[in-house]
Order: structure tokens, then sequence, then C-alpha cells
């Protein structure tokens, strides 16, 4: 019941908020639903971990072999945490902010809220499709409708872009349906598909992923939309919706297809290996702070797929930790930068300055979550990271571990170089004409900072729960793989 | 079989409503109560309840798959009626005439959803189409309309002759019209009299069905018709061509497969190709919807390519859904001032409501999962896929109906997020609201369970 509440939560909640009249009752009731749906999945965890309570299967599409099948297993529940807790310090931030229609916008966010969620919980690969799009479709009209200037053409560039990924996804699923007449997870995980199907299959999936990742050749659309959509749109983007690639690729395509991900692996990483470099160097070069914290990202989700395709326990475990860590991180440096916007009407950091004089306290969360994004000890992004480092040395794999980590190394140290180079343009030196009359952050602000923080710290500090959740999951993946493993010895010996 | 018969009395009737009355209201309701009528009789001979029955097995005889596509055709016009029914008395004097000639074309397409000889398809093609030629030029003061009638009269006939001449060529092959007489063995495969008849036939009804590259004659054709007609000859029409297209190629000439499979996948690509992109660079709405129903055409032509369980219940699912939205999309396009993409700027906010459903309509005719539309495509591309050929046919359909969603999408982006002031004539009257909404809920209810339609096709 716990993962058919998740989705109706924010399903039925965003169709109400279309209705509210008053603004501030409609940012009440989006917040109550969003911390609501919070609570259902902190509940769930903890007291409600009977594997009935985390499943619910309805008939639906019978005729297709489909059903309404939610689960949520080690990853989906991870992601669940992210997401609802991420939506309530989406709220709390955005408290003073004004849109123009602002119940739309908060409608239109637990829409896309209740398309995530069930992205995470699906068991079924029509239904995965289907909750794909409906997060899309929200988001689509929320970065179109609220944003900069030039928003519609580029999210349409984006959408075009996504909806492209996703339809040859579904290609990609009704080919292997054919194979199994069901479209039920189990169903695919027992396809036995030959080597030459799985190739085929491996590259028509991992296009969807790969858009939304975004890795290297796929990655056009991604600063444009963050610099251009409204902050919210921004936040779900990047904090939460790039894990639905991930997702999508260690749930649907690595033990569906493991051959073909043993032998695709390494192309596949050489793409996130030339995208995390590339991404660190344009946002070294960046003035833009958005487009800098935009290109950070896809360094770090570059990084977490070339730990993906080690194939083995520390490396897949440390992603699953870094997709979470990574969207906290991340939900922190865009609040940061939501707040200097608003305040001083700019992103630029060559216009700003000294905005540590004005705003110590904000100064103070920036440096804590800055440090938490280049992975120093003791914060939750360090956990993740050496995890996935160390994997690289330790797969067997693939013979080119050493390389990827030599360049993803480069990346950490550009990661600092242009983390405290914001530091120093934005917080650090005089102030300016811009910054002069820049006050502090207020208390609602203070609160989702502490919230963050929080998690930062007791994650680097305390990582055992989360990698206890994790466990049963991380082998289940991994069982997939013991053939291949015993066939790549004998080879060996 | 009773529904085609009444469906051609109730042509006579309504000319003859048209003499007696001039009052626009009668007409309407005539007309109106004519389609429901015709709707409970053909849902009742799907039950097996005859008013009249008479033996014609030897020329025409209806299957339960025909019966729900004439049921599916037979609810379009309803609703076609409903949305339409106010613009439809703007267009000129003989509005009961329109109703007439719409009600022939009906007992036309009745013709060709059930014929079992040549001849009887031919007819039934000629019914449709002399109306459709009237119906086109009902704009009499309008330069557009005129040449858009003659165009089509002149390419139309050309087309029937060319048919006609393929199905004289079989005959000589064969030596009767019967469809039950045209046996095919392996030496009728070599014969140049069949394969010349069979490819004929085959261009011709691509012609008749807008199919790529037989499409020249639609946009202008499509164009200039008064719009209400546009969107009864581009939805109701179109589909039923298809199925006698299926019908023709799938039941008759199945066994000649090798002969005009080749030729049947080229089309498809070419109608997606051009189709697609042509339409991104539309200007007017009109002629966008134009070409997206010539790019739609190639996701029905699947189910000649291919014929399996899943594209017999994708064929009905498709007509159903695109039918339905396109008459939808048109109610706007009739109803607007200024019927060019900038025309629609701001409609959200002027006519939330229009702007609402048209969307719904446009997502559905794009694609997107929970309409109607999606469940369509997803089953025809099953159609495809489950073959095991033609992967890079169906990898070509997905990204060309990437770029579908480009233009549909235009649209929507017009309505909702560029500044402007759309106006329209005359607001919608409270059955028009009914109708619409009635519309939105189908396309959304196909969408989600489209087994409910399903059920018709095997009970």
């Amino acid at each position: 019941m716990i993962v058919l509440l998740l989705f109706l939560v924010p399903l039925i909640s965003g169709l109400v908020t279309f209705q509210i009249k008053s603004e501030s009752g409609a940012k009440t009731f989006s917040l109550l639903s969003s911390i609501v749906t919070f609570v259902i999945a902190l509940a769930g965890i903890a007291f409600y971990t009977s594997p009935e309570c985390w499943n619910f299967q309805a008939t639906w599409m019978g005729q297709l072999g489909s059903s309404f099948h939610l689960k949520g297993d080690g990853l989906g529940k991870l992601l669940v945490v992210l997401t609802t807790l991420s939506f309530p310090i989406i709220f709390i931030n955005s408290w003073n902010s004004s849109f123009k229609n602002t119940k739309n916008l908060l409608a239109l966010m637990l829409l896309a809220q209740a398309g995530i969620l069930g992205v995470f919980l699906a068991y079924d690969a029509l239904l995965f499709y289907f909750f794909w799009e409906l997060a899309l479709i929200p988001i689509y009209f929320i970065c179109s409708q609220w944003g900069g200037a030039k928003r519609i053409k580029i999210t349409f560039k984006f959408f075009i872009y996504t909806f492209l990924g996703s339809l040859l996804m579904l290609v990609g699923l009704i080919l292997i349906y054919s194979k199994t007449n069901s479209f039920s997870l189990e169903a695919f995980y027992n396809a036995g598909l030959s080597v030459q199907d799985q190739t085929k299959y491996f590259w028509i999936l991992l296009i969807a992923f790969a858009v939304k990742i975004p890795l290297f050749p796929f990655h056009s659309w991604q600063a444009d939309t963050y610099q251009e959509s409204a902050m919210p749109g921004t936040m779900i983007l990047s904090a939460i919706m790039v894990k639905m690639g991930l997702l999508g690729i260690l749930r649907w395509v690595l033990p569906v297809l493991p051959f073909a991900s043993y032998t695709w692996g390494d192309t596949v990483s050489t793409m996130a290996v030339i995208g995390i470099v590339y991404a660190s160097l344009l946002a070294w070069r960046q003035d833009d702070m958005k487009r800098l914290v935009a290109f950070a990202s896809m360094a770090h989700m570059g990084l977490m797929t070339v730990a993906i395709f080690t194939l083995v326990k520390t490396g897949i475990q440390g992603t699953l930790i870094q997709m979470f860590s990574h969207g906290i991180n991340i939900l922190g440096l865009w609040m940061v930068v939501e707040i200097i916007e608003r305040k001083f009407g700019t992103t630029k950091m060559s216009e700003l300055g000294g905005v540590a004089q004005k705003a110590p306290v904000l100064t103070f969360f920036f440096f804590v979550i800055a440090f938490a994004n280049v992975a120093l000890p003791l914060t939750n992004a360090f956990v993740g990271e050496y995890m996935m480092y160390s994997s690289l040395l330790t797969t067997t794999f693939t013979k080119f571990g050493i390389w990827y980590l030599v360049f993803s190394l480069t990346a950490v140290i550009l990661s600092a170089v242009y983390i405290l180079g914001m530091a120093k343009k934005v917080f650090w030196g005089p102030t300016n004409a811009v910054t002069q009359k820049g006050t502090d952050i207020q208390i609602h602000e203070k609160a989702a900072f502490a919230i963050i923080i929080g998690i930062i710290l007791i994650v680097g500090v305390f990582p055992q729960p989360l990698l206890g959740l994790l466990d049963g999951i991380t082998n289940d993946i991994l069982k997939h793989f013991e053939k291949l493993q015993e066939l790549l010895l004998s080879i060996k010996n | 079989m009773n529904a085609l018969i009444i469906s051609a009395l109730l042509g006579v009737v309504m000319m003859f409503t048209g003499i007696f009355t001039k009052n626009k209201g009668t007409v309407k309701t005539v007309a109106l109560l004519g389609i429901i009528g015709l709707a409970v009789v053909n849902v009742m001979e799907m039950q097996g309840i005859k008013i009249f029955g008479f033996d014609a097995s030897a020329f025409m005889s209806f299957t339960q798959y025909g019966l729900l596509f004439y049921l599916i055709a037979i609810a379009s016009t309803l609703f076609f009626f409903l949305v339409s029914a106010n613009e439809t008395e703007k267009v000129g004097n003989y509005f009961a005439d329109y109703y007439a000639l719409i009600f022939f074309i009906i007992s036309g397409i009745g013709l060709i959803l059930s014929f079992k000889s040549l001849l009887i398809l031919f007819l039934g093609i000629e019914i449709i189409s002399i109306p459709l030629y009237v119906l086109t030029g009902a704009g009499k003061n309008s330069l557009k309309s005129n040449e858009a009638s003659l165009k089509y009269l002149l390419m139309g006939a050309f087309s029937t002759g060319i048919f006609l001449m393929g199905v004289a060529l079989i005959y000589g092959a064969f030596g009767s019209f019967s469809i039950d007489k045209i046996l095919i063995t392996p030496e009728t495969i070599k014969s140049n009299l069949v394969i010349a008849g069979i490819l004929l036939m085959l261009f011709s009804m691509a012609f008749k069905a807008s199919v790529a590259p037989f499409h020249f004659w639609t946009p202008d054709v499509y164009d200039g018709a008064p719009t209400v007609f546009t969107s009864f000859m581009a939805t109701v029409v179109k589909v039923a061509f298809f199925y006698a297209f299926i019908k023709l190629f799938q039941g008759v000439f199945a066994g000649l497969a090798p002969v005009w499979q080749f030729w049947c996948v080229v089309l498809i690509a070419t109608t997606l190709f051009i189709g697609n992109i042509t339409a991104v660079f539309q200007q007017s709405v009109k002629r966008l919807l134009t070409y997206s129903s010539v790019s739609q055409a190639a996701f029905l032509m699947i189910a000649v390519l291919v014929i399996n369980d899943a594209a017999r219940e994708g064929f009905i699912l498709y007509s159903a859904a695109y039918c339905i939205a396109t008459i939808g999309v048109f109610v706007s396009v009739a109803k607007i001032n200024d019927y060019s993409i900038e025309g629609y700027n701001g409609l959200a906010k002027t006519q939330p409501f229009l702007a609402f459903v048209t969307t719904v309509f446009l997502l559905s005719l794009a694609g997107i999962p929970l309409t109607a539309g999606f469940m369509g495509k997803f089953y025809m591309l099953k159609a495809l896929i489950v073959t095991g050929k033609y992967l890079w046919l169906v990898i070509f359909a997905v990204l060309m109906a990437v770029v579908s969603v480009y233009y549909y999408f235009k649209i929507i982006q017009a309505m909702y997020f560029k500044e402007g002031n759309a106006q329209i004539t005359n607001n919608l009257t409270l059955t028009e609201k009914i109708a619409l909404i009635a519309m939105v809920v189908i396309i959304i209810i196909l969408g989600v369970a489209p087994a409910h339609l399903f059920y018709w096709m095997y009970f």
C-alpha cells in the first residue's frame, strides 16, 4: 500500500492544487502534501518494512501482458527518499518567490513528483514508460511557462531530445517484449536473450538514459535548460530527474542485458570519461553560476556512469550512495544560486563580489555545500566517490580502470578549482554596486539549508544505514553477472 | 448491411427535409436523429438483430470487424455533426443538402467495408468521391474552394481511371470480379497481367488515401475546402479508404505479397518522411493538419503491410483515436478568426476550455501516453516489431514521430506560452462543449484501457 500512496498522494494533491484560488493557500497545501508524502516514505522504510507494504500489483492491460506493478526495492526506496525529501525543501525555499500563476506551477510540480515516483517504483516495462512520459510533460510545461526569455525554444529542444530517447526506449522495450510476451520486470530478467539481440537492444535503450543523465554526446540540452528555466524546474531536473537515467541503466539495462553491458561497458565508460573531463573544463570557464553548476552536475553524473559499468559491488553501491548525495548537494548549490539571483538580480560571477560581507550565513552554508561537492572527507559525497574510485581499481570487467581513474581524478582537481573560483569571485573581495545592498538569508531559507547540511554531515559520518539499505539490491543486480564472471575467469585461466 | 441501406435512405430524407423546411434547427435535428438511428441499427446488427434481411452475399458481407469499424465511422460522424453544425450552417445556403451528401458518403463507406466483388469496391469509392467533390466546392463564392473542387475532381477521376484499369487487368487474369474467384497459385505470381493490375490498384488506392508520393492533391484540396468538410474528409473518409485498402491487399492479394510488399514499405517510408518534414514548415494550422493527416496515414498504412492481431486491434484503435482527435482539433480551426499558428497565440487566456481540449487532442495526435493516440501508435509499432523484420522502419517511424511532436507542440506553445489575443468568431455552445468533453473522455479511456474497444471485436 505504501507504494500506491506514494504515487497517489502527489497525483491527487496536484490535481487539487489546480483548483485552489488563493496563492498562499496553494503554497501551504502543496508544502503539506509534499511533507505527507515524505512522512509516508519514511514510515514505510522505518516501520512498514514487510514486502507486502512495498508491493502493489493490479491488473491493467492484461491482454498486453502488462500490469500495474509498483514495488520498492532498495534502489527504489533510496530514490523515493531523495525525491520526497527534495520536494519540501524546494517548496520551502521558493516560499517567498513570486511567480505568475503560482498555483499552476505548484500543481505541475506535484504532478511531476507523481510521475517521477512512478518511474522509481515501476516494476513493469510499459508502466515504466508511462511514468517516464508522465514525469516529462509537467516539466515541459513548467520550464516553458516560467523562466528566462529564451525558455520556450530551449525547453523545446530539451523536450524533443528526451522524447526521441524515450520513444527509442519504447521500441527497445517492445523488442524485448516480443521475446518474453510479458512486460513484467521478472520476465525481462529471465528473457535469456541472444548476444546479437542484447547488443541491439542495449543501444536502443541506452540512448534514452544517456540523454537523461546526460552522457557526453547527448548533453547539449542540459546547460541551456538549467540556465533558462525557472528555479524549481531546474532543481527537479538536476536533483531528481537525472537519476531516472541511472535508475534506467541499473534496473532495466544491466540485469536484462548483462552480456551487452559487459561488452559495451567500456564504450559507455569512455563516453562518460570524455564527458567528465569536458564538462569539468567547461565548468571552469563559465562566468554564469547556473551554467557552472550544470556542467559540474554533468561531470558527477559521468563518474557515476563509469562506476556502474565496473560491475563490482563497491562501484554500484558507491554509485547508489552518490546518487543520493549528488541530489542533496546539487539542490544546495541551486539554492545558493537562486538566492543570489533573487537578491542581486544576476548570476554572472563577474558582476558579483563581496557577498560574504553582506550575507555571512549564506556564505557559511555555501562553503559546507561546496566542500561536499568536491568530496571532502566527512561529507556525504566522500563516501560514494571513494567507493567508486576504489571500484575502478578492483574491477575485473574492464582493463582500462586505471585510465578511467586517472582522468576522473583530474576532474576532482578541476572541481576544486571551479568551486573555489566561484567562492572567490562571488563571496570574497570588496562589495560592488550590485552587491552593496545585500541582506542575509531569512529564517525559512536557513531551515532549508539546515536540513541539507544535516544530511551532508550525517551521511558523511555515519553512512552505514544507507549502505545497509542498498546491500540487497546491489547483490541482486550483480547476481546476473555471476555466470559472466565465471566465464571470464575460465577464459583467463 | 441495414445501416448501409438506411443511410442511403436518410440521404434522400435529408434532401426532402431541405425542400419542406428552411428552418435550420429542424434540419440539424433530423440529421442528428438520423445518425444516432444509424448507430443504433449498426449496434443491433453487431448483436445479431437485423431489422430486415436480404441475401447479397455474392457481392458483399459484413464481418464483425467491419461492423465495428462502421460503428466507429458513424460515431465519429455523430461527433462531427455535434461539434460543427454551427459552422456548416455558414458554408452556404444548401444546409440540408450537405447532410444528404454526408449520408450518401456513409452508405458508400458501407460498400467499401463489405465488398466481395471488385465492382462493389469501385462503386463504393465512386459513391464516396462524388459527394466529396461537391462538398469541397460547397463554398461557392470562394475562389479557393472552387479551385480545390475542380482539382479534386480531375485528379480523383484520373486515379479512379487507373483503379478501373487495374480491376480490368485482374479480371483478365482471373475471369471474375468476385474476390472468392481470385485464387493465387505460384503461376499467377509470375503473370505480368496480375502484377500490373495489382500495382495499378496499389497506387490508385494510395492516391485515394493520400499516401505519399501520391498525396499532392491533399494539401490544396483540404486547404481549399470549407474547414468543416476538411475535417470530415480527413478523418472518416480517409480511414474508410484505408479499411478498403487493407481488405483488398491483406484479404484478397495476401498471397501476392512478394509483388506489392516492397512498394508498400517504400510508400510507408516516403509518407512518414514527406508528411512530417513538410508539416514542420507550415504556417497555417489548417495546412499543418493536412500534412499531419498525410503523416498519420503512414501508421495506418502499417496495417496494410503486416496484418496480425496487433495490427487488427491497432488499426481499429488508431482509426478511432485519429478521427476523434482530428475532428476535435478542427473545431478550433473552424472557430478561430485567424488559423495561422500566430493566430493561436494566447488562446489559453481568451478561451481556456477550447485551448485545453485542443491540447488533449494534439497530445493524442502526437502520441503522448495516456491518450488513445499513444495506444494506437504502440499497437502499430508492436505489430511491426513482432514480425521480426522491418526494425529500421520502426526506428524511422519513431524518429518521424518525434518530428511530429515538434509541429503539434508548436500549436500548444502558441496557445499557452506566447503572448497574444486569439479570438474566436462565435462562442462554443453548450452542445459543443458537452460533445468536446465526451471526445476528451473517449481519448483518455482508450488511452488507459483500450481493451474496451477490442471487446466489441470478438463478441
